[in-house]
């Protein structure tokens, strides 16, 4: 065995600290190192060379590179000493940036100590280490899209786009999400179903696109490259494939309920599509509020107002197996309740109203035709104040994070508010207007100067009814002046939140979310539409509040990445797998119940000997097993006990015969 | 069973009052509170100071004669005493270490060890239910429309508050279960203008002028609170008020608790407004 060690400046990063001449000197002493040196930046071009040449000039058999973290560059140097002949898993990386200069700098000399033993561990390791070779499993082309809002629509196009058939699971009767309900979009005026629609109908004619709306993903199992997925398909009570969309049935419903489109401002029918534009445009039966029940049938109106013969109230929940690859999430968001801002009358007084509330409002095709009318009384009303941050970059609410779209919206409703009601006045209070991207800043600046918005910096403290005005008490942090101002509408630009059920999709995917709720990315600047439960992307605002801009190119991104995994036949993982000993495994099968990927089976032999089985393409190497196992019997390759044991030893400065 | 009560400074002189009258409905309701011997000043204002431990001395050394007596629930009548006390003990519970230190520097007084829990009065009136409440009523009180005024201490932080801070219901739970009729009253956590009264107490009076305005504009004939700084100033400061509003009509003032013996039929004290 012929360990060669590679030590890296890094620039001043290591050798600002450390005293690399110690470090190459005491690492040329350990047992079977046959070669110590250092590079000023071993991942530069020269660098690599330099390793490089070194393997084959001293017949290095394995290699330590002491560095920065391996989350940084394993795969640089992996690479590196592959082209030369050297099995990448006979390479081990001490990380004694971020691990030690990095964090000690101000005691050098403990610090090129302590250098010191993560060298010793690495060499330790890697000196039982094995040379592994990937492993490849089967890699179904097909990808599931959950979500059929904008970001959901986008991913699925550019996937179907490039030849991959698509799945697009919507819970709702109509793909569109947030983006159908809004009126105009910021900072261009776009009218928003017009620039929407055309995707959606896109989605419903493309014959790359498995369309399930009204349904659900109940299941799922495997992994990356071989999901299996159950979607429940909801009742719609109408037979899509008859109904022709005419609205007889909902014309002849006698029942009226609040519409979840609009808000609850508006009304819609027991049997309804939830806007005029819905795709695909078939009728559903809310059996919520029918007059009917599973068990009963007592109106029949819609039966026969159907000329088509599509109404069929016996309709049962329909289970659907499909298989994918990779899965995009694209659940997008709700937002803070308003009855959470109580402060702010939320929930209590009907003229309070939220950002989406707002937008129906002034949506041509929203419940009052775009006037802007207040709910209590149907008045116009003449003046009105705008909240923004009302339970965001606020730690009391749970979201001290920046909901990123109010600032541009709430200038975007102030501004329409003026065009609707010329004589209203609009009153905005803002902790800070962040008006990040294309034209936003100028569009803020245009609201500002030339709608004559009032525009004040200070939070509000309390909204509360006084006769048929709603009282404002906000300050004025640039004057310093307390402003109470009475108007006859307030809306809140409330925090994003995820949607519900986000959370629950996270976990049956074993993918992490963070302390909101959000879905997680792997990196937040190079791996930003990627879980780290391999084959799940993410998409749009269910993992982090975003506008519509940001959603399409993170969903375009989260495209090329499924498409890219695509652009293989098979799929190869890395062999860090869990190994079984059949040697020391006695079946006792403690490792099967703590595995969290249940990729390990027993079995029992013809002749009733028991051990445990591994499947390779579920293990994620995550080593719980082998933590379990009090024989033994199984190791994580790559991560055996033995490896981890001298590497401890070495930490500790023993020889492991001790 | 036997809860320590802590009356603090203001409990034995202008707030004679609301000792008297809670202390009353405590005996009415039989709910055992000991005044604790030799107590101190509570610590007045609860010190935001993360590192001067000394301003923490005086309520945790309250907290561990209570402790040391054999008390777990330590309760008060005063916003101000409960909010540093309750805040105090989150402080040293938070921190061992901390802790340690003041138990260190009071070697007179036995060593607290976190196992006392302060309640204001009116959670523990609120732990008793309102049924508890409606059974021991003996006068009608339903004529009577309450506003029901809280102030900040009670409520803030969070971390001590005894309700929502921006929407508390227990006073009017409790107003509601004497048969009064507590009135929307969206003043209800206003500041009163605390200890501004003592220098600039035209401060104090515009304040108050608008929270009792508020009261009125909503029907209440009366106010009620708990904190007895509050009460000063919703009550005394109304000469002031009158002075800088001329129309203004005074507006009755009650701790909570006199209400209560009122309903109890143990006082007749709203007979004369």
């Amino acid at each position: 065995m012929r360990i060669g060690v590679f030590i890296c400046h890094c620039g001043k990063n290591i050798a600002g600290v450390l005293d690399i001449k110690r470090l190459v000197e005491e690492a040329a002493k350990l047992k079977d190192v046959a070669y110590a040196t250092d590079y000023v930046y071993l991942c530069s071009e020269p660098g690599q060379k330099e390793i490089q040449q070194k393997i084959k000039e001293l017949e290095l058999t394995h290699v330590v590179i002491a560095a920065c973290s391996p989350k940084m560059h394993a795969t640089t140097f992996a690479r590196a000493v592959e082209e030369v002949g050297l099995n990448p898993y006979l390479l081990e990386i001490a990380n004694i940036r971020e691990q030690c200069s990095w964090v000690h700098h101000d005691a050098p000399e403990e610090a090129t100590e302590k250098a010191l033993e993560i060298i010793r561990a690495a060499v330790a390791k890697v000196s039982l280490a094995k040379p592994l070779a990937p492993i490849t499993v089967p890699l179904t082309r097909k990808v599931l899209v959950i979500g059929g809002g904008i970001a959901g629509i986008q991913a699925a196009l550019d996937i179907a786009n490039g030849g991959f058939e698509v799945y697009l699971v919507e819970r709702s009767p109509s793909l569109g999400g947030h983006m159908a309900q809004l009126s105009e979009t910021f900072p261009t005026l776009d009218c928003s179903s017009c620039i929407l629609t055309p995707r959606m109908v896109e989605v419903a004619r493309h014959p790359n696109i498995h369309l399930f709306t009204y349904a659900e993903v109940k299941n799922v199992e495997g992994i990356v490259g071989q999901y299996k997925v159950t979607i429940e398909q909801k009742p719609r009570y109408v037979d899509p494939d008859k109904c022709t969309g005419c609205g007889d049935c909902a014309e002849a419903c006698p029942v009226i309920v609040p519409n979840e489109f609009d808000q609850g401002l508006g009304a819609r029918k027991a049997v309804y599509v939830p806007f005029p534009q819905a795709v695909p445009l078939v009728y559903t039966i809310d059996l919520e509020h029918c007059l009917n029940t599973k068990r009963l049938i007592v109106c029949e109106q819609c039966y026969h107002a159907c000329g088509p013969k599509a109404i069929n109230y016996l309709m049962e929940p329909k289970e659907i197996e499909i298989e994918v690859g990779a899965i995009v999430l694209a659940t997008g968001y709700d937002l803070l309740p308003l009855e959470a801002l109580k402060e702010y009358g939320g929930g209590i007084y009907p003229d309070v109203l939220s950002g989406l509330e707002f937008e129906r409002l002034l949506s041509a095709s929203g419940p009052t035709g775009g006037i802007v009318r207040r709910p209590s009384d149907g008045k116009i009303p003449k003046r009105v104040v705008f909240i923004q941050c009302a339970g965001s970059r606020d730690p009391e609410h749970g979201c001290p994070y920046c909901s990123k779209i109010c600032c541009m919206y709430t200038a975007k409703h102030a501004l329409l508010y003026k065009h609707a009601v010329p004589d209203g006045e609009a009153y905005v209070f803002y902790i800070d207007v962040r008006a990040a991207g294309k034209r936003y800043e100028e569009f803020v600046q245009r609201v500002m100067e030339e709608e004559r918005i009032v525009y004040l910096r200070g939070k509000v403290s309390k909204v509360f009814q006084r006769k048929d005005k709603l009282v404002v008490w906000g300050v004025d942090t640039l004057s310093g002046m307390a402003v109470e101002i009475e108007a006859d509408m307030v809306v809140l630009a409330t925090a994003i939140v995820p949607s519900k059920n986000t959370a629950d999709l996270a976990k049956l995917l074993k993918a992490p979310i963070d302390e909101f709720g959000f879905l997680n990315e792997v990196h937040p600047k190079l791996r930003p539409v990627e879980s780290s439960a391999m084959g799940i992307y993410l998409a749009g605002a269910a993992q982090a509040p975003k506008d519509i801009p940001d959603t399409v190119s993170q969903a375009s991104a989260a495209a090329s990445k499924v498409l890219g995994l695509f652009s293989q036949e098979e799929l190869s993982l890395e062999p860090i797998k869990a190994e079984v000993n059949l040697e020391n495994c006695d079946g006792c099968a403690y490792c099967v119940d703590v595995c969290p990927f249940d990729a390990i089976t027993l079995v029992v032999e013809e002749d009733g000997h028991k051990h445990v089985e591994v499947k390779k393409a579920l293990c994620q190497g995550c080593g719980c097993c082998m933590a379990t196992c009090p024989k033994e019997g199984i190791n994580v390759a790559g991560f055996t006990l033995n490896q981890l044991k001298a590497q401890i030893h070495a930490l500790l400065k023993e020889d492991e015969d001790d | 069973m036997e809860i320590a009560y802590f009356p603090g400074c203001t409990l034995k002189t202008t707030a004679k009052k609301l000792e008297d009258s809670a202390l009353a409905v405590a005996d009415a309701l039989d709910i055992n509170l000991k005044e604790l011997p030799n107590w101190t000043c509570c610590g007045t204002v609860y010190s935001l100071a993360e590192d001067d431990l000394m301003r923490q001395v005086a309520p945790i050394r309250t907290l561990a004669r209570t402790e040391a007596l054999g008390y777990s629930t330590l309760t008060t009548l005063c916003s101000v005493c409960y909010n540093t006390l309750a805040q105090a003990n989150l402080f040293v519970k938070a921190d061992s270490i901390r802790l340690e230190k003041i138990n260190n520097f009071m070697d007179e007084e036995p060593d607290y060890k976190g196992n006392v829990e302060v309640k204001h009065f009116l959670t523990i009136l609120q732990e008793l239910g309102t049924e508890k409440l409606k059974s021991a009523v003996k006068k009608d009180l339903s004529g009577l429309k309450v506003a029901c005024y809280y102030g900040c201490l009670l409520l803030r932080p969070q971390s001590v508050g005894i309700d929502d801070c921006e929407q508390p219901y227990i006073l009017e739970n409790i107003m509601q279960a004497l048969g009064t009729k507590p009135v929307f009253f969206p003043y209800q956590v206003e500041c009163c203008g605390s200890y501004h009264t003592a220098v600039k107490p035209e401060i104090v009076a515009r304040r108050v002028y608008r929270i009792l305005e508020n009261a009125r504009e909503n029907g209440a004939n009366l106010v009620v609170t708990s904190c007895p700084l509050c009460y000063f100033n919703l009550k005394n400061r109304q000469k002031e008020i009158k002075k800088l509003y001329p129309g203004f009509k005074p507006m009755p003032i009650f701790y909570f608790t006199e209400i209560m013996t009122d309903a109890f039929g143990l006082t007749k004290t709203l007979e004369n407004i």
